[in-house]
């Protein structure tokens, strides 16, 4: 398809470890070829002055942590056409999400030898609390791969291919041996959404959740079968606690197992 | 081996464990490749051998719902395993496949993907497995629209069967008429015997390729002791079925089944994860995507498998058809044992265990049919028929 302007795309960066822009850094032997296309503009430490745009695709990576990033992300938004989010912490409020399960005043006094500089909101939360978000991409990191498919999609007006089934899906297509049943190794891979072509369980591990909730995950009936693997509630809160901590049906089946 | 083939060649030989490499050989020889049986992370997958050597020699498997180990068995036995989470399926009807590629240069052109078979000899398959195939080959070349790829290579194999010396925990092809005993549809078929003196295999020949491949290997006419003695470890593995399934009037009775309760029970274990219908060694359903360059200059459509289980698969305009876990978890089972009978003449299951041993949380297909049986709740027919209009959830 000829397209006919120059879409220019924005990256722009919240609270967190910056793989996610890796990934798109990664993807640049794709993206030089479109160079002439499409216009990619960075914006790592974006003050409000380098807001301008539109832009026609945002993509944000990073959560919302304090109180000037949950004013800056509407400036983002209303100079983006298309909002797309990438990654844990933009879609789920990432690790730094654990600290929603706790009191972040007593941890920041443990953390900083003077906790009156840090300014930080109680809860990391993901982009879709605070701004309409058109897309989220998930991920820990994301996907290269679905990342070139999301950006593809947008810029033809269509809708992008990021399946939201589990990731055994992947695995039994790679033809990997199920972890879970011919090791007894707790795998997340039935709760969690596809995209990472199953790579934990291709190197026996079981999958960490990276991707998310999968489309009506049901953990619970999975925790149970954890349970008859020998894994113990604390087991079940630690490992549904992660990079998707705070997505909901992780928190909430972590909640359940927390006594 | 094509499909239509008998086994019109009744005379049996022994092949001595010795020259079975000569058998890998003679098949190299013809120009095919061979795949078999291999370990692999802890189970045992189909994949291309170099050698007898790589066979699981001296394993066993343990299975239940949901447990799969392998483990030390008879000191040499080449084929002491059973089945593992692949089928041959994935060779004739791989799990991701291009169909075509499209380029905007200009015009629009669309080239189809040219694929070509290759020359598979696959050894080991078991009688269920056979059975498999001649279910797939019901579905996707028995019909009005035939599957190209499948066909093709369906033509260019060489299937060397093994009668089954002992049944996993998680089978019962007895039950579904489609093993131990690979009755058709082989090109070779063996039953390994194993006797502290001897190791050697009784072969019967199904087809003239086979006839042809196995006078080039060294080997003796069976005596009648031998053929006995493969016939009583087929006859006692058939009595020793690790589970059965009652098909009595299967169809009839899921088919008035549609509302039972019982549905709800097994929802709540089902992870709806697809692990069954990906590891059946008959499930067929598959999904395209296309696949847009960034630049927006070429395309590609690839089919990849699918399952029933995932909730794009009933998505249509306004919503998914499927929408909970009962109904999909229902629809696999109802299909697999009921539905299929009407749409393709048999029964989508041949009893293999795949689906019992490879779900994540043990769901027990044989368990749950037995469930409903048990707790049998019919509907009048023309209520359920309505609700299956209006509701399919
Ligand atoms: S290893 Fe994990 S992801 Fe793969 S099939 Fe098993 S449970 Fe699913
Ligand atoms: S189901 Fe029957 S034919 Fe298949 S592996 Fe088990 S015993 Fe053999
Ligand atoms: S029956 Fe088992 S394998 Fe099948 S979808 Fe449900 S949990 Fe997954
Ligand atoms: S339904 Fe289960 S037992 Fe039947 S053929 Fe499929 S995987 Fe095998």
């Amino acid at each position: 398809m000829e397209r006919k302007n120059k879409p220019k795309i924005a990256v722009w960066k919240f609270a967190s470890c910056d793989g996610c822009q890796l990934s798109l850094l990664d993807c640049e032997d794709e993206l030089l070829t479109v160079a002439e296309a499409v216009e990619i503009a960075y914006f790592p430490e974006a003050t409000s002055v380098s807001v301008k745009g539109p832009y026609d695709v945002s993509l944000v990576e990073g959560s919302i942590t304090t109180q000037h990033d949950a004013e800056r992300i509407h400036r983002v938004r209303r100079a983006s056409k298309v909002l797309i989010t990438i990654g844990a912490c933009a879609t789920a409020g990432g690790i730094q999400a654990l600290r929603n399960f706790k009191d972040t005043k007593a941890l920041t006094a443990m953390v900083y030898a003077n906790p009156k500089y840090i300014e930080t909101l109680s809860k990391s939360t993901p982009i879709a609390d605070h701004v309409f978000v058109d897309f989220e991409l998930r991920g820990c990191p994301i996907s290269k791969k679905q990342l070139l498919e999301v950006i593809g999609a947008y810029l033809d007006g269509r809708k992008p291919i990021t399946p939201h089934y589990s990731v055994c899906v992947e695995c039994k297509r790679r033809g990997t041996p199920c972890v879970m049943v011919a090791h007894g190794t707790p795998c997340l891979g039935p709760v969690t959404q596809a995209g990472c072509n199953a790579l934990c369980p291709a190197y026996q591990r079981g999958c960490f959740g990276c991707f998310g909730p999968a489309e009506v995950p049901n953990t619970r009936a999975l925790a149970e079968q954890w349970k008859v693997l020998g894994k113990s509630p604390q087991d079940l809160v630690r490992i549904f606690r992660t990079f998707n901590a705070y997505a909901d049906a992780f928190r909430k089946e972590s909640d359940v197992h927390e006594s | 081996m094509t499909k239509s083939s008998k086994a019109d060649f009744k005379s049996r030989f022994v092949l001595e464990r010795q020259d079975f490499q000569c058998l890998l050989d003679a098949l190299n020889g013809q120009g095919y490749r061979l795949i078999a049986p291999t370990p692999r992370d802890g189970a045992v997958v189909y994949d291309e051998i170099a050698a007898v050597s790589d066979l699981p020699i001296g394993l066993t498997d343990e299975q239940e719902r949901g447990t799969y180990r392998l483990k030390d068995g008879d000191p040499g036995r080449l084929f002491g395993c059973g089945l593992g989470p692949h089928s041959w399926k994935k060779f004739l009807y791989p799990a991701e496949l291009r169909l075509w590629n499209a380029h905007a240069n200009g015009s629009l052109a669309i080239t189809p993907d040219d694929h070509h078979p290759e020359r598979l000899a696959l050894i080991g398959v078991r009688a269920c497995e056979l059975g498999a195939l001649r279910v797939l080959d019901r579905v996707l070349s028995g019909g009005q629209y035939h599957d190209t790829v499948y066909e093709a290579q369906r033509d260019h194999l060489f299937i060397v069967a093994v009668n089954c010396g002992r049944a996993g925990n998680t089978c019962f092809c007895a039950s579904m008429n489609t093993g131990p005993r690979a009755e058709s549809g082989f090109d070779l078929a063996l039953t390994e015997i194993l006797e502290p003196e001897r190791h050697y295999f009784v072969v019967e020949v199904g087809s003239e390729a086979g006839q042809r491949l196995f006078d080039g290997v060294p080997h003796q006419s069976a005596l009648e002791a031998d053929v006995q003695k493969a016939t009583t470890i087929i006859e006692t593995t058939a009595t020793h079925m690790g589970r059965h399934l009652d098909t009595t009037g299967i169809k009839d009775l899921l088919y008035a089944n549609f509302e039972n309760s019982e549905w709800d029970e097994v929802a709540a274990r089902c992870l709806t994860c697809g692990n069954c219908t990906l590891v059946c060694p008959t499930c067929f359903c598959t999904t395209v995507e296309d696949v847009a360059e960034l630049t927006g200059a070429s395309a590609q459509r690839i089919r990849r498998w699918d399952s029933c289980f995932t909730m794009d698969f009933s998505y249509v305009v306004g919503g998914h058809v499927r929408a909970s876990a009962r109904s999909r978890y229902r629809q696999w089972l109802t299909h697999k044992l009921a539905a299929w009978i009407d749409q393709f003449g048999s029964s989508g299951c041949v009893g293999c265990g795949r689906c019992i041993t490879w779900c994540p949380v043990g769901i027990d297909l044989t368990e749950e049919a037995k469930t409903i049986r048990a707790h049998s709740q019919p509907k009048p027919e023309t209520k359920s028929r309505k609700k299956i209009h209006h509701e399919n959830t």
